[in-house]
């Protein structure tokens, strides 16, 4: 099963983590979320521990992509 | 790479740090519950440069240059200094004139209301109730899928500009120019606006306050927004520290008045007081942040944040030009008129900026 990407770059707070809860709440399982900023990581993976869910940080050129698994 | 102060620990660490600071410069010299406000600081800018003529708040307060400036050399030395811009400019400069004249007629920003309470001055308890209810209508708007559209990459020069322009500002201080005859630049000979902590101490402090507020990300209008939208209290103790830091210290200087009426800089008017922090409440949530907030990432290079702390200089200009600032004797003739006008604005943004998903 391929992973719901969320293009969160260039939103501001508290967007992304606005768009990732609502996924997880849908029922996504598998996420991933590019983000473009320090502050976004941050809160999209402290959201994601508060959902005990398991993540991972990768960078793809000047952006991050979190993804999150339960 | 680790952020000790993106830490529970480090946010209340962050929040202990302002109150005590804010405090010590109220002792020091700054006005009685407005050891730091920016909201009336940047009022208080405006007043200077001459876009008002209350003659009672008029000085550039160093404190805004050093949260700025301090924002901007954390965010360089972390790697985070990020020029972008471009998500609806025109939209958020008018945020920040509606928050701005909200913050006014209840006289002071999230910040002061909280260093209000430290202090005694349990009206701050509607200001704060109001910013709450104004910020829970801006959840709504989030929930429902409101967004001001993406900030893009700017070139890096850019994002000097604000930083720039601050340190601007206190070399008009440095050097007190008289640019006309009985023009600006204005300070206060009496009034608030005469009332400050000494120069060096309060740049120092605004310095330190912009770089560990960077680092941390405070926001005391996100404290709320998340709690009600998430559940999510990371923020809120930073802001509960800072309450209680405040409030001890102003016990231990002596500093701490506890009533309603008579308070410094204040007045009892509970219905105006309740909503124009609504309105700027409301405005915070739509621009993303609040003024302090705004003021770090403008410093970050958040260009769109540079404009609404604009709107707010402006904002103090339209609010003590037009009669809409409150004074200790209460509302002010039209304040009434600017905070309907403000919320009226704020539902039309917030209605018309939602995405369909």
């Amino acid at each position: 099963m391929s992973a719901t990407r969320i293009d969160a770059r260039g939103l501001s707070c508290p967007q992304p983590v606005v768009l990732t809860s609502k996924a997880i709440e849908g029922g996504a399982e598998s996420l991933e979320v590019l983000v473009d900023n320090e502050v976004s990581r941050e809160n999209v993976l402290r959201l994601a521990k508060r959902f005990t869910m398991r993540t991972s940080v990768r960078e793809e050129g000047p952006d991050i992509v979190i993804e999150i698994k339960k | 790479m680790a952020n000790p102060f993106a830490s529970r620990a480090g946010i209340v660490v962050v929040g202990c740090a302002i109150g005590i600071m804010a405090t010590l410069l109220q002792y020091f010299g700054n006005p009685p519950n407005m050891g730091i406000c920016v909201a009336c600081f940047e009022r208080d800018i405006a007043g200077a440069l001459g876009l008002h003529r209350a003659g009672v708040v008029q000085y550039i307060r160093p404190e805004i240059v050093g949260f700025v400036i301090g924002a901007f050399l954390a965010a360089m030395l972390a790697k985070e200094y990020r020029p972008r811009g471009g998500s609806a400019p025109l939209v958020r400069f008018f945020l920040g004139v509606f928050a701005m004249i909200g913050a006014l007629v209840f006289l002071g920003c999230p910040w002061r209301a909280l260093l209000r309470l430290a202090g005694g001055d349990w009206n701050a308890l509607t200001g704060l109730a109001g910013l709450a209810t104004g910020i829970g209508v801006g959840v709504l708007f989030l929930k429902s899928g409101y967004s001001l559209g993406r900030a893009h990459p700017q070139k890096a020069a850019s994002g000097y500009l604000f930083p720039v322009f601050m340190a601007g500002l206190f070399l008009l201080l440095v050097f007190q120019v008289t640019f006309t005859e009985g023009g600006p630049i204005f300070f206060s000979q009496k009034g608030p606006g005469s009332q400050h902590a000494p120069l060096l101490m309060s740049l120092v402090a605004g310095l330190a306050v912009g770089a560990i507020a960077q680092r941390s990300r405070f926001c005391t209008m996100g404290a709320l927004r998340d709690v009600i939208l998430l559940r999510d209290f990371h923020l809120m103790s930073g802001v509960a520290a800072l309450l209680v830091a405040a409030t001890v210290m102003n016990l231990v200087l002596g500093q701490f008045n506890p009533g309603f009426a008579g308070q410094p800089i204040a007045h009892t008017d509970h219905l105006w007081n309740f909503l124009g922090m609504v309105l700027a409440g409301l405005a915070f949530v739509l621009a993303g942040g609040c003024p302090g907030r705004q003021l770090f990432l403008s410093g970050e290079g958040d260009l769109d944040a540079g404009i609404f702390a604009l709107g707010m200089i402006a904002g103090a200009g339209v609010s003590h030009n037009f009669s809409m600032a409150s004074s200790p004797a209460g509302a002010a003739a039209f304040g009434p008129a600017g905070v309907i006008t403000g919320l009226v604005f704020c539902l039309a943004v917030g209605f018309a900026m939602r995405e369909r998903t």
